[in-house]
């Protein structure tokens, strides 16, 4: 084939599969089996350069989960991890095919390596579809991200539960901050004794950009308060309120135990979307790559001599199904 | 731990680009993997341990990720180079995340109630 095509450096000590000058060695390599290292190489780096990237944020999780425990133990429960579980068992799936696809294409078998690299599509869609089902369920709870965190029940109305017991103190966050003495804040210091019912439903008239992460303020002392140039009046009012900030008063019933005792939930999911979320990105990137090469061998461009696109798109897949081998235990499980 | 392929018995590793892992072994990988994943979830659901179920959890997952790094990914095989790289870098998250943690554990004694005061004078 076309070993005219070749002008440089490849006579010196070039050994192709073939015995003669391969049409995908590029110029400024002399070998096959040089050209074949390099890239691999530049892979590795560049992978070492993803596990930093997400080593910062499993930096993020040991953090946050080292000073707040409890809210990860919590967040966990919300999540479901037989989802997860599945996800997992399908990414590893997906793994092995794609690591058969590699030898198929050593092997010189265009079928098994279309359908290695097929069944490795399907495993992403798979995957990415399970993860949908998951946002979807996540999101019609209301469990977003950092301050879009707005747990409600939507499809129960308002009851007063203990999601919108914690909605209510984020409402209530905002209003003793600004200092506004409006409607709301002032109804909810008035009954503060028996106000449940209120605050749920004046913290469901709130938009959600109102809404501030809940309890930044939670659990200080009047002293800290003054300190911090809060007029303790106004804050420990609002505080005192059911599901309020200070939260002093014994919990009523099994639901209100959880979220009365777990703050901060919203540090969880913001951490969760953004793992999760960086994850499937990568998934989806997996995915086109695995496309391209899909459709490449359909043209029957790789072989035993010409396989790298193929193994580097593997190591690539791989470092994904790496990722997920810790998040699942890390968000799902523990 | 045989491959099918007659056409690639062990002897003829060096002849190809690459080394050709056995689809036997692959698929062994790949049942291990599938093992390990029950027993992350047996030992994070059936025994409590406290602080040490993350520690149980991580350890799992690690020694899958060596799994899936040596064979799938078949730095078993491969110039070790490779294997230095990805290995460094794990190395350097680990100590980027073990000084972090220092840092935040030296702060405890300011966090009241589990609360950051940055958070705190930021509102």
């Amino acid at each position: 084939m076309a070993d005219a095509v070749q002008t440089s450096g490849a006579s010196a000590g070039h050994e192709g599969p073939h015995g003669h000058h391969d049409p995908n060695l590029a110029h400024h390599f002399d070998t096959m089996e040089q050209q074949f290292e390099c890239g691999k190489l530049g892979m590795w780096l560049f992978l070492a350069t993803e596990v930093l990237l997400f080593g910062g944020l499993f930096c993020w999780y040991a953090i946050w989960r080292s000073n707040h425990p409890e809210v990860f133990v919590y967040g966990a429960q919300k999540l479901d991890w037989k989802l997860g579980g599945i996800n997992t068992i399908v990414l590893l799936v997906s793994s092995f095919t794609m690591a058969w696809a590699v030898g198929c294409a050593q092997r010189g078998n265009r079928q098994g390596l279309l359908l290695g690299l097929g069944i490795t599509f399907l495993g992403g869609i798979g995957f990415m579809g399970i993860k949908s089902v998951e946002y979807t369920e996540k999101f019609s709870h209301g469990y977003y991200w950092g301050g879009s965190y707005n747990p409600t029940h939507h499809e129960e109305g308002h009851a007063a539960d203990h999601a919108d017991g914690e909605h209510a103190e984020t409402a209530d966050a905002a209003h003793a901050e600004a200092g506004a003495a409006d409607s709301h804040g002032d109804g909810h210091a008035a009954d503060s004794a028996h106000g449940e019912e209120s605050v749920a439903d004046s913290a469901g008239e709130l938009a959600p950009q109102e809404v501030r992460p809940p309890a930044a303020l939670a659990g200080l002392s009047a002293e800290r308060l003054t300190e911090l140039g809060y007029e303790p009046s106004k804050v420990l009012l609002a505080a005192e309120a059911p599901g309020g900030l200070a939260a002093s008063a014994p919990p009523t019933s099994e639901t209100k135990l959880s979220a009365e005792e777990v703050r901060n939930v919203h540090l969880f999911f913001s951490i969760y979307f953004c793992m999760t979320g960086l994850h499937g990105i990568h998934v989806l990137i997996g995915m086109a790559v695995i496309g391209w090469l899909f459709v490449r061998a359909l043209r029957g461009d790789f072989g035993p001599g010409y396989f790298e696109p193929v193994d580097l798109g593997g190591l690539y897949w791989h470092l994904v199904d790496l990722i997920w081998i810790y998040l699942f235990p890390l968000f799902y499980l523990i | 731990m045989s491959d099918h392929h007659s056409a690639t018995s062990h002897g003829d590793d060096h002849h190809g680009l690459g080394h050709q892992v056995p689809t036997g072994l692959l698929f062994g990988v790949l049942i291990a993997l599938l093992f390990l994943t029950g027993i992350t979830v047996w030992t994070a659901k059936e025994i409590d341990l406290g602080k040490l179920n993350i520690l149980i959890a991580m350890l799992i997952a690690s020694a899958k990720a060596s799994l899936v790094a040596l064979f799938f990914m078949h730095l078993r095989w491969d110039k070790p180079f490779n294997g230095i790289v990805l290995v460094a870098s794990v190395l350097f998250v680990s100590l980027f995340i073990a000084f972090a943690m220092m840092d935040t554990h030296a702060y405890q004694p300011d966090i009241i109630d589990r609360q950051a005061p940055a958070m705190v004078d930021r509102q």
